[in-house]
């Protein structure tokens, strides 16, 4: 299989890689931001009393 | 087992997190065999040309934007008619996943549209529904977050989630409906797929692919919203408390 000609798809590469990394970026961007959340949520309750109630 | 006891936020937590790596492991392993599929084996597409792959993250982001939001709805009905605090939280938790699915469906429709069509963009019944969809999503969660009462801002997001439904419909039979630039339905109930098998099979497994990660991601965010709302409530009890004994 010839790369080059796999990743020009057809002359079409950045309409066609475009979406594919438009996809990527934002599944990425989106765990992220949402581990820091969840990192910040639980740091705060462990914090506080809600922390007994919550195993695990 | 008692399955009600799982509607409960504090019996939910763990569970959700015990499930969460199967999701996102067998949302990532389906993914790649989905794009490997897509985009080395799948044959060109005889009209189309190379551009026509961008249907295996389309379709999926379109079918993830349409069916998050019916989901939601399905939460909706049960927070207004059980009002249960669950459901409330499953339906904030799905919504950024839905609105970004919708985008991504805009976007790699309009990049899908112009070497195929010639545009961008066209105000037709398919993109200007599926636009309202997005705006619906973002609607709801900036209702939910004007609302200072918890409560009031679960039932006024439930009931929008479920009356914005009725556009679901609109946006998956507009292209049946209205003469529309976009091409007709190439997977239906009715008459099976219009595609070649290893195609359809491709985005079968990519679209599944985002099904999984998109329940991955909502667990996950269920469970650091169980925890922002828990916390809100023992902050406003001590509140409460320490004013009543300074009184």
């Amino acid at each position: 299989m010839n790369w080059g000609e796999f990743f020009s798809m057809g002359g079409r590469a950045e309409f066609v890689w475009g979406s594919f990394g438009a996809v990527a970026l934002a599944l990425a961007v989106e765990v992220i931001v949402l581990r820091l959340r969840f990192k910040r949520a639980k740091a705060a309750s462990e914090a506080s009393h809600v922390s007994r109630t919550m195993k695990t | 087992m008692n399955i009600y006891k799982y509607a409960s936020p504090v019996t939910f937590y763990p569970l959700a997190g015990k499930m969460m790596p199967y999701f996102a492991v067998l949302a990532a392993v389906l993914g790649v065999a989905g794009l490997t599929m897509g985009l080395f084996f799948a044959p060109v597409d005889f009209q189309q040309g190379e551009v026509y792959r961008i249907i295996f993250i389309h379709v999926a982001s379109s079918w993830m934007a349409m069916f998050i939001y019916l989901v939601m709805a399905a939460y909706g009905v049960l927070a207004l008619s059980f009002q249960t605090r669950l459901a409330s939280m499953m339906i904030e938790a799905l919504a950024p996943t839905g609105a970004m699915f919708t985008a991504l469906a805009l976007l790699t429709g309009a990049l899908w549209g112009k070497p195929t069509w010639g545009t961008y963009w066209v105000w037709d019944g398919r993109m200007t529904s599926t636009l309202i969809l997005l705006f619906l999503y973002v609607g709801y969660l900036a209702l939910i977050h004007a609302i200072e009462e918890q409560k009031r801002a679960d039932k006024a997001g439930a009931l929008l989630v479920i009356v914005g439904s009725i556009n679901v419909p609109i946006i998956y039979f507009s292209v049946v409906w209205w003469n529309s630039l976009h091409q007709g339905l190439s997977v239906s109930v009715k008459s099976g797929t219009k595609m070649a098998p290893i195609m359809a099979l491709a985005m079968l497994l990519t679209a599944l692919a985002c099904w999984l990660y998109s329940i991955a991601v909502a667990l996950v965010r269920v469970r650091a919203i169980i925890l922002e709302r828990e916390l809100e409530n023992s902050l406003e009890n001590t509140m409460e408390n320490n004013l009543g004994k300074s009184i």
